[in-house]
Parts: structure tokens; C-alpha cells; sequence
């Protein structure tokens, strides 16, 4: 089974999901003065996934033929061994360290850690340049996001600014 | 009308107000570049700087110039790096981003300016002359016409997303939807499919899924193949420098601006609608009426696929003026915060803002107009150093891109969890992606979801059930539409196909 249909599976069963909250839980917590009403919480959802319910289905079952031609420069899951995907990974990985460790670095901190890393997982290995570059990057960021734009961004570790 | 005119011109062409067109486009340009940071958020930002003005035209003359600066900006980060920080540059990226690739940046980027000029230039003349008028034709349209108008717009951006699985991109639609569904509503006060999550109270936040749908994955591919970045090496970057389109060019996209000009400024006036309805409306209407093999070109870097949008976009934009200085109603996001900002500066938008405050409704459509122009004069010039971006080498571009998409989540709601959906939202969009699944129908069917659904509920409300459906006739014809727009493609794909066989047998 390819990709495409697997991941229609994958959205049918989150629509079967939904589709329960929508059906048999939701309108149970409903004050019984709105159950008058012509339009409940639940009645949009209910139309939405019934919807999607039968279009998932159709592509699980492979109703729609997808057409075959397949630009060769674009991405190509064929092609997958040919590509970096360590490097995707490891990224993505940096990318989740800096969603956590934003808050407790502090934003300069993190920012530059990450751009320094992400540079070295690329294969960069010119450490001045891109601790130079990672360095003024963090900081200028910092200086328009906060003090020209006014949106805080706790710049330092929590530890040293107290919590 | 004539004396209305001088009135603005009067306003407009001082110094503090011309420096506020001035500078309001280019920061609007240059943190609009900036994937993340949509003219919504830059709107925002700049709210305080605006009342701290203290003038309502100056202040309103400033926001309108941020507004089409950060879609101008949008537009230059969707050809170069394939990561609109606006929903209504999507569109651009289709045609912009492939050109780039190519090598021809600059002639991407200059088609979008001169588009984007004639847009808003062209809304702004319309606005002059139709405000009045147009306000009442928008006052026609109930909640039951908004809604039947929003799945049209649905039907069409599925119906060419997926150029023969319409099936794929209806699911994705579906999708974004549902997605809208998640947290509070504006209707019900009880939050919804959160699961007990405080963080998805809120729901999911748009530039979070936009930069997770469109900049994530393409930052991605550009790590998995490292010669899809080859523009990057800036071995190219003499050909960027090259900004001159030709004749035959020049004469192709001149009737599609006309056209989407025209047809962008009439959808922005509908509110709900706006700039991003019309960016995919024009791109769609361009590509469907474009002769067979100008239509393959369509993707692979049409300038016809640049020009129709960009137009849109910026007569829209000029558009969705028209319902907030002569109604109070904003037709969009961006124009709702710049509602705000009226109020906060003791101006009360509507009908009678013409009559008692002429000098302000002039001086913003005076102003832009100076907009426009001062984004052509001070963006074509800047053109060949915007597109140095490219030149950039991989190895810092990728963490820049990676760090941008972070921050743009981040700054807009402030929460740590956001970046986490970020990676989630975008590891399955890079999966998406593999599988041929259209990514921008679900990202504009989370855009119009919580208005579809408010407009189905107010009709509902009104008619008792679906009667609207049937007892409004305007409503009805919209419906059908939306049905012939989904059945169309698949209905000529098969007829051809029959046809095709029908040749292979000799018949």
C-alpha cells in the first residue's frame, strides 16, 4: 500500500475519533437551554467529518486514480536513501532542545546554541565564522524583537534573573 | 467627491505624513520578509507606536502603509525561500518559488512588483470611485450568502489544488476545518476537542501552522537534498541581477493584472473573503482560462502564476478597505486589528466617517496610492540585495530558516508549547508532502473555518435549520457553483481519458 493511502488511514481513524466526540460526547455537556437552539457545539463538527470520513475512504480504497508522472526534480520518496535524513533528524531534534530549553537558557543563550549546533550538524566547520555569525545573529534578534518592537523576550538563564 | 479628494491630498502630502508612508513600508517590507511575521502580527506590533502618534490620519496612514509593505515582503520571502509568512502570498510561492529555483529570482521578483503595483494602484482608483456604492452592494449579502460565498472559495482552492486528486485536496480542506474546530469558539463558550489540554484552550495558532505546513518542510527538503539548494551556492546570483522581464512577458501579464486587479478589489470588499480567497480565486481563474500549454506552465514558474495572485493580493488588501471605512465591518484579520486601532484612536468607523471626518477617508486612500508607489520606487531598486538572500550558504541558511519558523511561532502566542506543535505539525506535513497530499487547502480551510462556521450558525439561527439553503436564492446558486467548481476537473479528466482510449482503438 503506498504512502498516500496509509496516511489517509491514518486521518480516518483521527476522524473516527473526532467524529465520536462529536456524536456521543460532546452534546452531554450541554445546558438544556441551548439544546433548543437549532445549532448546537457539535453540529458543525458533525457535518465536517462525515465529510471526511467518506473522503478518507475513498482514498484508502484507492477510488481516485493518482496520476503517475513524477517530476524528477522535485522530492521523491523513491529516492529516500539518497537523502540526508540523519541530518533532518538531528535538526528537528535541535529544533524540539530549543522549544524546551528557550525558557530556562534564556533567549541568547539558546538562540545561539542552536544556530552554532544546527551550522555544525550541517557540516559547517569554521568555528570562528560561525560563532561570530551565531553571536551577532542572537543579539541583533534580541535588540529589534524586544527593544525596538517591545515584545519581551527574557534574554538571560532563569538562574541568573531570579525565576 | 472632487472636494473630498483635495481635502486628502491636503492631509497626505505633508512631510510627517509622507515619511509615515515611507517608513511604514519598509519596516512593513522588511519584517513582512521575514517568514512568521504576517502583516497581522506586524499590525499589531505597531499599534502602540500608532497611538503614540496621536493623529488618526498620520496613524492610520502609517498602518496602512506597515499592511502593504509586510504582504509586499511576504510575497519576496514566497519566491525566495518558499516560506510566505502570509496566507495571502501562498499562492505567489506556486509560480515564484519554481522561477527562483530556475535561477530568474529577479524576474519573479520584479513581476511581483509591478503586479502588486497595478493591484493596489488600480483598488486604490476603485475605492475612490466605488466606496459608496460597493457598501451597499456588500450590505446585500446575509450570513447565509458569507457562507455559501466561503465554500465556494473552499471548492475552488480544492478543485485546482490537486491537479487530478481533487479527492486529496478536498480531505486536506476537511482537515483544516476540523482543525479549526479545536478550542474555543467564537459562538459557544465551551472549549472543544482540547482533551484537557490548557494549551489547545486557544486553539492552534495560524502563522504555528502556516510556518508548519509550508517554511518546516521545505526547510527539510533542503537538508535531505542538499542539491535542491543549488540557487544557494549563489553560483547564480549573476542571473538574479537580472531584473528585466521582456516584451512578450510584459504583454502576457498586462490583461491578467487588469483582470485579477478587477476581480481581487470586488472579492476583498466581501468580508470574509479578503486577500487570500482572491490570491487562489485568480491564480485559479488565470490557469483555468490560459491556453492548454501556457496552462502546463502553470506551477513551473508561470509569470502569469505570479502576476495573477500579486495583483489580487494587493487589490484586495485595497479592497477589504472599503467595508471598514464605510461600514465598520472589517472584511479581514488584519483590517479587524486595524478596527481596533481606530477605536483606540477615538475614531468611530462607518457611514458617517465620510461625512465627519472627510479628511481621514481621503488621506488614507491618498495615501495608498503614495503607498504603492513608494513600494515600487523603493522595492524594484532593493531587489538585486533582497535576492542576495540566496547567496547565503546552506550551511547558515537552513538554521536561519529553522530559527525564523521558530521565532514566528513564538512571538505570537509567547508559549513554549507552540514550538513543539511546530516540529509535530510539521514532521507530518513533510510526510504529506511525500505523498502528494496539497498542503495549502488545509491551511485556508483553517483560516476560514471558525468564519464558515460562524455564518453557517447565524443562518441556521435565522432560518431554523438549513431552509436558508433553498429560500435564499443567491445562496442556492453559490452552493451549485461550489459543486460544479469540485466536479468539473474530475468530470474533463475523464472525458479526456475516454477520449484518449477511444484514439488508442482507432476509433
Amino acid at each position: 500500500m503506498a504512502l498516500d493511502r496509509w496516511l489517509a488511514l491514518v486521518i480516518l481513524l483521527i476522524c473516527l475519533a473526532y467524529g465520536y466526540a462529536a456524536y456521543f460526547t460532546m452534546d452531554a455537556l450541554l445546558p438544556p437551554i441551548m439544546k433548543r437552539s437549532p445549532i448546537w457545539p457539535s453540529s458543525f463538527p458533525k457535518v465536517l467529518v462525515i465529510g471526511s470520513i467518506l473522503l478518507s475512504l475513498s482514498i484508502v480504497l484507492g477510488l481516485e486514480k493518482s496520476p503517475e508522472k513524477k517530476d524528477a526534480a522535485d522530492i521523491n520518496l523513491s529516492r529516500l536513501r539518497e537523502y540526508k535524513v540523519g541530518q533532518a533528524i538531528l535538526l528537528l531534534g535541535l529544533m524540539v532542545a530549543y522549544a524546551l530549553l528557550l525558557r530556562p537558557l534564556g533567549f541568547l543563550a539558546s538562540t545561539f546554541l542552536f544556530l552554532t549546533v544546527g551550522s555544525y550538524i550541517l557540516g559547517e566547520r569554521r568555528y570562528g565564522i560561525m560563532i561570530i555569525v551565531a553571536a551577532i545573529a542572537a543579539g541583533t534578534v534580541w535588540y529589534l524583537v524586544d527593544v525596538v518592537l517591545g515584545i519581551f523576550l527574557s534574554p538571560f538563564p532563569l538562574f541568573l534573573t531570579g525565576g | 467627491m472632487l472636494e473630498g479628494l483635495l481635502t486628502g491630498l491636503a492631509t497626505a502630502f505633508t512631510f510627517t505624513n509622507i515619511m509615515m508612508v515611507v517608513g511604514g513600508c519598509l519596516i512593513g517590507t522588511f519584517i513582512g520578509m521575514l517568514p512568521g511575521l504576517g502583516p497581522m502580527s506586524i499590525i499589531a506590533i505597531m499599534i502602540p507606536v500608532a497611538i503614540t502618534i496621536g493623529d488618526p490620519s498620520a496613524a492610520l496612514i502609517l498602518l496602512a502603509g506597515v499592511y502593504y509593505g509586510a504582504v509586499f515582503g511576504g510575497s519576496t520571502s514566497s519566491i525566495l525561500i518558499n516560506a510566505p509568512g502570509v496566507a495571502s502570498t501562498v499562492a505567489t510561492s506556486f509560480d515564484g518559488y519554481p522561477l527562483a529555483r530556475k535561477g530568474q529570482a529577479g524576474k519573479a521578483l520584479t513581476v511581483a512588483a509591478i503586479s502588486s503595483f497595478a493591484g493596489g494602484t488600480i483598488g486604490a482608483i476603485l475605492l475612490m470611485v466605488f466606496a459608496p456604492a460597493l457598501a451597499s452592494v456588500a450590505l446585500l449579502f446575509h450570513s447565509s450568502e458569507y457562507f455559501a460565498l466561503m465554500v465556494v472559495g473552499l471548492s475552488a482552492i480544492a478543485a485546482f489544488a490537486g491537479t487530478g486528486q481533487v479527492g486529496k485536496a478536498l480531505l486536506m480542506t476537511f482537515l483544516g476545518l476540523m482543525m479549526a474546530t479545536v478550542g474555543e469558539g467564537v459562538l459557544f463558550n465551551a472549549p472543544r476537542f482540547t482533551m484537557g489540554i490548557m494549551d489547545l484552550q486557544s486553539g492552534f495558532g495560524f502563522i504555528t501552522l502556516a510556518m508548519a505546513m509550508f517554511a518546516l518542510p521545505e526547510a527539510i527538503f533542503l537538508v535531505l537534498d542538499p542539491n535542491r539548494s543549488k540557487t544557494g551556492d549563489g553560483s547564480d546570483s549573476g542571473k538574479i541581477k537580472n531584473l528585466r522581464i521582456t516584451k512578450e512577458e510584459a504583454r502576457s501579464i498586462t490583461p491578467v493584472i487588469g483582470r485579477q486587479s478587477l476581480q481581487g478589489f470586488f472579492i476583498g470588499v466581501l468580508p470574509g473573503a479578503g486577500a487570500t480567497i482572491a490570491s487562489f480565486l485568480g491564480y485559479a481563474v488565470e490557469r483555468n482560462i490560459a491556453s492548454k500549454e501556457e496552462q502546463d506552465e502553470f506551477g513551473k514558474g508561470s509569470v502569469k502564476g505570479i502576476a495573477a495572485p500579486e495583483s489580487a493580493n494587493n487589490a484586495a488588501c485595497t479592497g477589504s478597505f472599503v467595508p471598514l471605512l464605510t461600514l465598520g465591518i472589517p472584511g479581514s484579520g488584519t483590517t479587524a486589528i486595524l478596527l481596533g486601532a481606530l477605536i483606540a484612536l477615538n475614531v468611530s468607523p462607518g457611514p458617517r466617517l465620510m461625512v465627519d471626518e472627510p479628511q481621514i477617508f481621503w488621506a488614507v486612500i491618498i495615501s495608498m496610492y503614495l503607498g504603492n508607489l513608494v513600494l515600487l520606487v523603493l522595492n524594484l531598486p532593493l531587489i538585486p540585495y533582497i535576492a542576495k538572500v540566496l547567496a547565503v550558504p546552506r550551511n547558515y541558511l537552513i538554521p536561519f530558516i529553522l530559527f525564523f519558523t521558530l521565532m514566528g511561532a513564538y512571538i505570537g502566542q509567547n508559549n513554549a508549547t507552540e514550538l513543539l506543535l511546530l516540529v509535530g505539525f510539521g514532521v507530518c506535513a513533510t510526510l504529506f508532502r511525500f505523498a502528494d497530499y496539497p498542503l495549502a487547502p488545509l491551511l485556508i480551510g483553517f483560516i476560514l473555518g471558525p468564519l464558515l462556521e460562524n455564518n453557517f450558525s447565524r443562518a441556521m439561527q435565522l432560518y431554523d435549520g438549513v431552509g436558508f439553503v433553498w429560500e435564499r436564492p443567491m445562496t442556492l446558486g453559490l452552493l451549485i457553483l461550489a459543486v460544479v467548481l469540485v466536479v468539473l476537473p474530475g468530470y474533463r479528466a475523464r472525458r479526456a481519458r475516454l477520449r484518449a482510449e477511444g484514439v488508442a482503438d482507432g476509433d
